[in-house]
């Protein structure tokens, strides 16, 4: 109890070198906790990935498109539950800034097989019956201001011209990985626009959703479909939602290594500042160690005195650093919201700040520790004036 | 006649500098009775502190033995000999070596932690000291808002709220005006007196070595043959 109450006071014995110190590994768990953030925010699409969906593209490349009339020969593929298509649409609203995800897609089974996008049934009833209907996440309804009835204009980057649609629903997300970013619209009413642009380019789809009965059986499906379009014009590459959402990410894995070492990085620099900080303390302070000893106490107390001063200071430094994380966090989803449309603190990030933290504490009183353990007596008393 | 209460036979100290044996102490002979005042007195580089270290427990001799009230102290490892300086050994150092982040109170508490004495228990004893050497008006006080003779006297509660057969101290008054230095000289005189504390200092002033009931002179690591 000694041993607290001293560690407790000496921890705020220097009030500037301590309070430095606490904000320094303050902005450090911040920073980590950020980076982890969009990291996660990165890996967002796979986390939500469902191991009942597959991806069927190009097996060239994911711009190329596939005929619509695979649809009914999937469908026949044993395990298939159901058959869906989408195609990347591209569109911005008003301004080029103005970006977000939006898809052409085929209104009776993507939102079926998409249950984590929630409307109401009156919502899907209006989106499937009209041929100009979309619907669109809140995140994006909000950030531009739309409501239902709302009739948009949406302008192609990939096919040209003015699209305007109405908005007949808004969903959420049914947790918090889902994305409530995306715009869905009729594909058919995409395809009409084609015939008249590019003639040659109708009835072709970006890539075809399966649902498969059973998850287990999902590479079994997958071979079935793509051995079925084998030696075709058009054949075919089947994967795993996640896999298919892992190989987007995997485009950029470069930035995320980066992002990630960056995260480290900062840990180890507030790991030699916090270290710094305890080798001055502790060489400050090794008469009063000394004393301890002379005194009869062991060398495991007058350690604890070290590192618990660390840890307490890092401790203090790295709830204040997790604490600050949420607003910063908020404040980055409103600012790059449409970039990372899921931007949420995950649990497993919130335990690496602890990790982090305990890490940083102890490893940065090690050497200090080890020396005020086995402090000298007399050694350690020539320190003192 | 009963037998000394600390008993010190050839013993022998060196320093490695350099690569260099530096003798500091060599071939000590000398006993220390109970409730004697015993001043060490010597140029610096004599071996006086050394001497008084390691009869503290605080350092090891190359050779010879330390018997003290029959525990043969240099045979003892590090463990075994800081519980031994925890009952036996009371410390005064010449610039109190307090705590400061703890109150005159809680300093003087700080060596009853090592004891199974409850928290009452201990708050009782550290009051009762300090009221001993004056003080208890100043118990919430911290090091740095005591004078310099108030602050040794917080040392010398602390070191003898264990009730040790032994109190060493290290130029007690070295860093204390004439008047506070009298004073110090005065309690550790009544340690010796109305409590039966051995005491041994070191000391450069022929003033505190007066106190003294005896002088010893150590020159170049030799106990000096004057009575």
């Amino acid at each position: 109890m000694i041993v607290l109450k001293i560690l407790l006071r000496n921890a705020l014995r220097h009030p500037l070198r301590s309070s430095l110190t606490v904000v320094a590994v303050a902005v450090a768990i911040l920073s980590f906790g950020l980076l982890r953030t969009v990291i996660d925010a990165w890996y967002a699409g796979v986390a939500a990935s469902s191991a009942a969906r597959l991806v069927t593209r190009s097996a060239i490349s994911l711009i190329m498109p596939l005929p619509l009339s695979y649809a009914p020969r999937i469908r026949q593929v044993a395990g298939v539950s159901r058959v869906s298509w989408g195609t990347w649409f591209g569109g911005i609203y008003q301004d080029e800034k103005n970006f977000f995800p939006s898809f052409a897609v085929d209104p009776e089974g993507y939102l079926d097989l998409y249950p984590e996008m929630v409307l109401t049934d009156a919502e899907l009833v209006e989106f499937r019956r009209e041929r100009t209907a979309c619907v669109v996440g809140r995140k994006t309804a909000a950030r531009f201001g739309w409501k239902i009835g709302q009739t948009i204009t949406l302008r192609g980057t990939i096919f040209p011209g003015d699209w305007p649609m109405t908005i007949r629903g808004i969903f959420r997300g049914r947790d918090k990985t889902a994305d409530e970013s995306p715009l869905l619209f009729h594909w058919d009413y995409l395809n009409e626009g084609v015939k008249r642009i590019w003639p040659g380019s109708a009835d072709a789809v970006g890539w075809y959703l399966v649902g498969v009965k059973d998850p287990d059986r999902a590479a079994e499906v997958s071979a079935a479909i793509d051995g079925m379009f084998k030696n075709s014009l058009a054949e075919t590459l089947t994967e795993t939602e996640k896999a298919f959402n892992l190989g987007f990410i995997s485009m950029t894995e470069a930035i995320i290594t980066m992002i990630r070492l960056v995260s480290f990085a900062v840990i180890a620099i507030i790991m030699v500042v916090a270290a710094n900080t305890m080798a001055m303390t502790a060489r400050e302070r090794m008469s009063e160690y000394a004393t301890f000893k002379a005194l009869g106490f062991d060398g495991f107390r007058i350690g604890t005195l070290v590192w618990g001063e660390s840890l307490t200071l890092t401790a203090a430094g790295g709830a204040l650093g997790m604490a600050l994380t949420f607003p910063a966090a908020r404040y980055f989803e409103s600012q790059l919201g449409q970039f990372f449309p899921v931007f949420q603190i995950s649990t497993t990030t919130l335990l690496l700040d602890v990790a982090a933290i305990v890490v940083v504490g102890v490893a940065a009183s090690i050497v200090p520790t080890w020396r005020a353990a086995r402090v000298n007596v007399v050694e350690g008393f020539r320190h003192l004036g | 006649m009963a037998a000394p209460l600390i008993e010190i036979r050839n013993l022998s100290k060196s320093y490695r500098r350099g690569g260099q044996s530096i003798p500091v102490l060599q071939g000590i002979d000398l006993d220390i009775e109970r409730r004697e005042f015993l001043a060490l007195m010597g140029p610096s580089g004599s071996g006086k502190s050394t001497l008084m270290n390691l009869i503290a427990g605080i350092d090891h001799a190359d050779a010879g033995t330390i018997r003290i009230d029959g525990t043969e102290i240099t045979a003892l490892d590090d463990a075994a000999l800081a519980h031994w300086r925890a009952a036996h050994v009371g410390f005064v150092f010449q610039f109190y070596n307090l705590i400061p982040v703890l109150s005159a109170l809680e300093n003087v508490e700080l060596p009853l932690h090592l004891t199974g004495l409850t928290r009452r228990e201990r708050r009782a004893h550290a009051e009762a000291v300090l009221r001993l050497v004056g003080l208890a008006d100043r118990a919430d006080h911290r090091p740095g808002q005591l004078s310099g003779g108030q602050q040794q006297r917080v040392a010398i509660a602390r070191a003898i709220v264990t009730d040790p057969a032994v109190i060493v101290a290290d130029e007690p008054t070295g860093d204390l005006d004439r008047v506070s230095a009298a004073e110090i000289l005065d309690l550790m005189d009544g340690l010796v007196r109305d409590y039966g504390k051995t005491v041994v200092m070191v000391t450069h002033d022929p003033r505190a070595a007066e106190r003294a009931r005896r002088v010893r002179h150590l020159d170049k690591g030799v106990m000096d043959d004057r009575p």
